[in-house]
């Protein structure tokens, strides 16, 4: 294999990742300045401005730039999809969201949900819940699915809201002790308290005048539009061998859920 | 715009994205989950039909599903790749700079070597040179542990290989920046990184291993197939054979 011999090396150092290399520089502190509502005159000439391939092109990315942020569940930010791939394009905002939007929905089987409508702050939802029996994991490698479930069943259990404590010594019992460093999840408490509440899986809140300081969990947004109350019921139902119909107000709120949730 | 997805579709391409690259023996059990998930019309030879509707719809994306062979085992292969990146984009949301430098300079190493291999040793002897930011030992050994296991590349004892996910993925990028220093396999003509080479310097054809065994299957005198020399290398013998490589043509069939 001689004749591999270093030809077209040059620049092979220097080309910038196009997309991505924005995606590293996450969060920066501008607020939304970045975007205002374009009155209907600038759409207007926005679309005649540019041609169908080049908004298709814009599409794609905006498609792209939110699938990769989705892969570590970071919530993505309006200001950041207009600064990093929407750019010049600003104007048509609105078009390039929804098409984007269609197309999560119809080719990925996601959905693409603002979580703070102040803010403009968007999650992607899976509509297609992992089901038994997977020849191949849905969400593979990631062990701290379960651990999640089993928070969520506890809050759910007890009504929505709960202290640290209570889930602390839920995990404690399960041989997951939020003191020690776990095998799989490394820095327990660092992953609930941080990963999954910024992953908005879980709301982590101070409880107001205490001394010393407390702090409750609710379930987060994400797990509000992605998890399904009736599957945490059927699983706490499974533990203890009873029917989900058996706690009444759950079953009421998970029932009430299925209907408003999809 | 094609046939309209169903959700069978949608299950099966995301398994497919949060898993980065499923074998073909999962792509068919995959196959059969999802429609039997959501009570679709299941065939068991029409996978590549149900993948081609996904890649429709993919395509104004500039992604596809992709086949490609295992250069190790001549196993089969799905990935996703991403057709409007030439760079290593995929993996930056991943790795630091510096990380993505390293993993460049990896690249390099085997592509230039012989048999599209690296040590350890060269790898980490890279590392210090790296422009973005300087590695410790200890540190490149831990990212190259994250790349193995992010799929990147393969490793076996201290040797460093591309892995058929890269390969699929990349091949894009790779062709564009080593032109001719990529070349492609005489048998399965996909590019062939981990290959052996004819010994006559006029021809210097390329085969991967698995298409070698495959190949010279049965013969008594391993000859060359497009110069006729003897092939003076050491015939693999592929333990696994669950699949053929890719569109062999007629002429490695003889």
């Amino acid at each position: 294999m001689s004749q591999r011999k270093r030809v077209a090396h040059a620049g092979s150092q220097n080309r910038v990742p196009r997309v991505s290399r924005q995606v590293v520089l996450d969060e920066d502190d501008d607020g939304d300045a970045s975007y205002t509502q374009p009155t209907s005159s600038q759409v207007q000439k926005a679309r005649e401005n540019y041609t169908p391939v080049q908004v298709d092109r814009k599409v794609a990315e905006v498609v792209q730039f939110i699938l990769i942020k989705d892969q570590k569940k970071i919530p993505i930010r309006r200001t950041d999809i207009v600064k990093h791939v929407i750019k010049e394009y600003k104007a048509l905002y609105q078009d390039i969201m929804k098409r984007a939007d269609r197309i999560f929905e119809q080719v990925f089987g996601l959905k693409l949900v603002e979580i703070d409508a102040k803010n403009h702050i968007y999650i992607l939802i899976n509509k297609l819940q992992p089901v038994p029996g997977e020849p191949i994991s849905m969400c593979p490698g990631n062990p701290k699915t379960g651990l999640l479930f089993v928070i969520l069943s506890v809050i759910f259990m007890k009504g929505g809201t709960v202290k640290e404590n209570v889930v602390w010594n839920t995990l404690k019992k399960l041989r997951v002790d939020v003191g020690e460093k776990h095998e799989e999840f490394g820095d327990v408490k660092k992953v609930v308290t941080e990963e999954f509440v910024r992953q908005k899986y879980l709301e982590y809140l101070r409880i107001p005048h205490t001394e010393p300081l407390e702090h409750e969990f609710r379930w987060g947004q994400r797990a509000e539009k992605e998890v399904s109350k009736m599957k945490v019921l059927e699983f706490v139902g499974e533990l203890h061998s009873q029917e989900p119909q058996s706690w009444t107000q759950q079953y009421r709120e998970a029932t009430s859920g299925e209907s408003s949730q999809r | 715009m094609s046939r309209p997805m169903g959700d069978s579709h949608k299950r099966f391409l995301q398994t497919l994205m949060s898993n980065g690259i499923i074998s073909s023996i999962q792509a068919k059990a995959l196959h059969r989950h999802c429609c039997e998930t959501h009570g679709a019309h299941y065939s068991a030879d029409r996978l590549d039909e149900f993948i081609d509707v996904i890649n429709a719809n993919l395509q104004p994306m500039f992604m596809y599903i992709r086949k490609g062979m295992s250069e190790e085992d001549g196993v089969q292969y799905y990935a996703l790749v991403n057709t409007a990146e030439t760079d290593i984009t995929r993996m930056s949301s991943d790795y630091a700079d510096n990380e993505l430098e390293l993993f460049r300079k990896t690249m390099d190493l085997i592509v230039d070597s012989e048999n599209g291999a690296a040590s350890s040793t060269d790898v980490l002897n890279c590392a210090d040179s790296l422009q973005t930011k300087k590695m410790k030992k200890k540190e490149t050994e831990l990212v190259l542990n994250k790349f193995v296991q992010d799929k990147w590349l393969n490793e076996k004892q201290g040797v460093y290989t591309l892995s058929t996910r890269c390969i699929i993925e990349m091949e894009q990028y790779m062709r564009l920046i080593y032109q001719d220093l990529i070349k492609v396999c005489h048998v399965c003509h996909n590019v062939a990184i981990q290959s052996q080479i004819c010994e006559n310097p006029t021809c210097g054809i390329q085969m991967h291993l698995p298409c070698v065994a495959i190949y010279f299957k049965g013969r008594s005198d391993p000859l060359c197939p497009a110069c006729n020399q003897f092939w003076a290398h050491e015939i693999p013998v592929v333990t696994c054979t669950l699949s053929r490589p890719p569109e062999a043509n007629g002429e490695a069939e003889l």
